[in-house]
């Protein structure tokens, strides 16, 4: 009797140390990469960073302003293109997708989910580039937008699924159209959530380097408009990274730094936004 | 919150406190037509019985239809059940009251064989009883159920006297007989509502404090 | 207290009239259901329903779950249409004319719908009310509205001041008489209530019952409960449903103390199957 108790305790002793190794190595692993991105960019991080174009080759300093714009303009037009597509789709989906029609809209986002963000890249190009014989903003948003679809558009289902029948029937019963219900009853019950799917996309995509070695390029200057190529964080890591230059891989790392930073401030973003929503949609 | 089915018991309470008043006059009327040598107030009180029959039957559908449609508790519940045995008394006195019209109209046919003293007394006291106790039921008052119950003695006791100076009569003069005789079986139908009466008092005092004083001797633990 | 001295007054004077036995067929019919079969895809789980509802009345339709009592409520609406594969045939009238001639979503708005959960939309406690009126462009300033819906559903005193809170901060027996209020907002002629009170206490359940006693003065009143003690505490008249088929349509006083079907009986006394 005291053999098997005793066998239990310490079975659940191992068991219990050996998932809180697994997890405490999950959780050094970001806090690692942080510490050796803060060492190595940390001192590059400063005001020139932010503000300068990129030194001249051979030359130190400079900054990754360009950069830095660039991507916040790839990621606000991709958003334009991916949002309202998987958030329109999403709505389809919940509130209108027969079975078989929704199967295959389910299908395909979920196909284009796991696509290798290279094949999208490589897609873009094929229609964006090669026809108009340049790389440009637009092809990049356009890569990264079309990346963003499908999560956008299957948490916009799960979500939207996730509001009660009852707040549907509700609108309904008061004289409301289905439409006019999914606007002004459903969407708002389920926006936080949305949201913080979007952020979510939009975190997964600000890291992305494949589709845009071949859609936005790079750029050592200003890209005005959407029609040049455009300089952007994910790709002047890649480039500067396999430089033979030690600056330029300092700088890599302070991009590195900077855009982890981003992407752990959306997520926090999304995180604050989700257990607020959680609070109202308690009942 | 005032409960809707208040309502229901409201009317209930305005119908029982009606019919007691239907009761109390059959019995006023009826002890009037022995004393003034009245046949036609002997004659209304049979008539006006159906009124009372009426309203008993009208009360138990209205019992029925309460206790099926709202789940009474506590108070409520014993007021209803009260209400319901009250109005079986109630009844029971007007059929008494029919019973002393009747023993009137045969009274009436012989001359009067003493002055009455006693009965008047006793009328007027089971009178007081049976409206002190319906009173007792609209104030919720138990100290006046009370006295009504200790009414009771006083009501036995004038009957023994009725019936003994009565025996005493019909001993000395076989022609009062009957009428004497009649003049027992009033006394003996007084004393009957003044115990209807006593059971309304114990009812309000069971509606009121949820308290059984009926038969004491009865163990209730 | 009646006299000796004017006999001749009637006995029965002075009392209010004893209300007489309404029977269904002896008053105005608000809304009318004749021959109504419904199916969702093959199951077919109403079966040949006649029952009208009476103006200004309370119906109350019982029965063991499952039976179709929501089904049947819902057609009252025509919700069911939201249903895919739900199919009906028969015809149900309102002041005599078909309501599947009807738009829809106009026709809705004369039909009032409380469920069987609470279910506030998540807005404000004001914009919960004025949803409707919102919707279909309101008449009056939407203030009044809202204070007067509130006050009818006896939640204006409880909420007053807090307006423009979430609805969901209210409790489970306001949040219901909130969506009763934002039913009231639109003035509806019929108003159709699904099990309201099965998620409340019963302190919530009673101030929910009064309520739809005073409310039925103005207004039809149908009400599904698996609850019979409160359809006999509610109602003016109760259907009876079994497994889909009517058994049996009387006034409440009548079916819960002389019910003519045995099954009716054998329901109300608890001795089911
Ligand atoms: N959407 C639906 N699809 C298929 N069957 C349903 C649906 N809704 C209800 N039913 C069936 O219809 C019958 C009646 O249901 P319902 O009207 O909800 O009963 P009640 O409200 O009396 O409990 C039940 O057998 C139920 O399983
Ligand atoms: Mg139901």
């Amino acid at each position: 009797m005291t053999a098997r108790v005793l066998w239990r305790k310490s079975l659940s002793a191992v068991m219990l140390s050996l998932t809180g190794v697994c997890a405490f190595v999950a959780v050094s692993v970001l806090f690692l990469i942080l510490g050796y991105l803060v060492i190595h960019g940390g001192r590059s991080v400063n005001w020139d960073f932010f503000t300068k174009l990129p030194a001249p080759v051979g030359e130190l300093g400079g900054g990754m302003a360009n950069a830095i714009l660039g991507s916040a303009k790839l990621l606000a037009l991709a958003s334009l293109i991916g949002v309202p597509l998987g958030l329109l789709g999403g709505v389809y989906l919940a509130e209108f997708g027969g079975h078989a029609a929704g199967f295959v809209v389910r299908y395909a986002a979920d196909l284009l989910n796991g696509t290798p963000s290279i094949v999208i890249g490589i897609f873009a190009y094929a229609l964006l580039v090669l026809p108009f014989k340049h790389f440009s903003t637009f092809s990049g948003a356009f890569a990264l937008g079309i990346m963003m679809i499908p999560i956008t558009l299957r948490s916009t289902e799960e979500f939207l699924r996730a509001v009660p029948l009852a707040l549907r029937e509700g609108a309904l019963a008061l004289g409301a159209s289905k439409w006019r219900a999914i606007l002004t009853v459903v969407l708002p019950a389920a926006y936080r959530g949305i949201l913080t799917a979007v952020l979510l996309a939009l975190a997964r995509v600000a890291g992305e380097t494949a589709p845009l070695l071949f859609t936005a390029f790079s750029n050592r200057f200003w890209s005005p408009g959407w029609n040049q190529p455009t300089a952007s964080l994910p790709v002047m890591i890649y480039t500067y990274a396999v430089s033979p230059y030690d600056d330029w891989h300092r700088q890599a790392w302070a991009a590195g730094l900077l855009l982890l930073g981003l992407v752990l401030v959306i997520n926090l973003l999304a995180r604050v936004v989700l257990s607020r929503g959680a609070a109202v949609r308690r009942s | 919150m005032e409960r809707h089915f208040e309502k229901d018991l409201n009317e209930l309470k305005e119908r029982l406190l009606w019919m007691g008043g239907l009761a109390e006059r059959a019995v006023h009327q009826a002890v009037q037509a022995v004393l003034n040598a009245d046949e036609q107030i002997a004659q209304r009180v049979l008539a006006e019985e159906t009124a009372i029959n009426e309203m008993q039957i009208e009360i138990d559908d209205r019992v029925v239809h309460v206790l099926a449609l709202h789940q009474l508790m506590a108070v409520d519940l014993r007021f209803v059940l009260a209400v319901s045995r009250i109005n079986n008394d109630l009844e029971r006195i007007g059929d008494q009251a029919v019973n002393i019209a009747q023993a009137a109209q045969r009274i009436l046919r012989h001359p009067r064989v003493k002055p009455y003293v006693d009965l008047p007394k006793m009328s007027e006291i089971v009178e007081g009883m049976m409206r002190d106790a319906l009173n007792a039921l609209v104030r919720r008052d138990v100290v006046l159920a009370q006295s009504v119950l200790s009414r009771d003695d006083q009501v036995d006791n004038l009957r023994d006297q009725i019936f003994r100076e009565l025996l005493t009569y019909m001993m000395g003069d076989s022609s009062v007989v009957y009428p004497a005789f009649d003049l027992i079986l009033m006394a003996k139908n007084l004393e009957r509502i003044g115990d209807h009466a006593t059971n309304i008092a114990e009812d309000v005092i069971y509606f009121v404090q949820g308290r059984d004083v009926r038969h004491p001797a009865v163990d209730r633990r | 207290m009646p006299s000796t001295a004017n006999s001749s007054v009637s006995l029965a004077a002075g009392l209010p009239a004893s209300p007489g036995r309404e029977l269904a067929g002896e008053h105005s019919m608000r809304m009318n259901i004749s021959k109504l079969n419904f199916y969702y895809g093959e199951k077919q789980v109403l079966f040949d329903i006649s029952l009208g509802v009476a103006a200004a009345r309370l119906t109350a339709l019982i029965g063991p779950s499952g039976c179709g009592k929501s089904t049947l409520l819902r057609t009252l609406n025509r919700m069911h249409e939201t249903v895919r594969n739900a199919r009906l045939d028969g015809e149900i009238t309102l002041d005599g004319q078909s309501i599947f001639l009807q738009d829809v979503t106009q026709f809705r708005r004369r039909i009032g719908m409380v469920f069987q959960k609470p279910n506030p939309f998540p807005k404000s406690i004001f914009d919960n009310v004025a949803y409707g009126p919102r919707i279909n462009g309101a008449s009056r300033p939407l203030s009044d509205v809202v204070e007067a819906s509130l006050r009818r559903a006896a939640l204006w005193d409880e909420v007053k001041d807090q307006l423009h809170k979430s609805a969901y901060e209210l409790s489970g027996g306001q949040q219901q008489r909130l969506c009763i209020a934002r039913a009231l907002a639109v003035e509806p002629e019929v108003l159709l209530l699904d099990e309201p009170c099965s998620a409340l206490d019963p302190i919530s359940t009673a101030k929910v019952e009064e309520l739809l006693v005073q409310l039925k003065s103005s207004c039809t009143i149908v009400i599904v409960t698996h609850n019979m003690q409160q359809a006999a505490r509610v109602s003016d008249f109760t259907a009876f449903l079994l497994n889909g088929s009517l058994i049996e349509f009387s006034p409440t006083p009548q079916l819960f103390t002389t019910p003519a079907d045995s099954r009716t009986e054998a329901y109300i006394t608890g001795r089911f199957g």
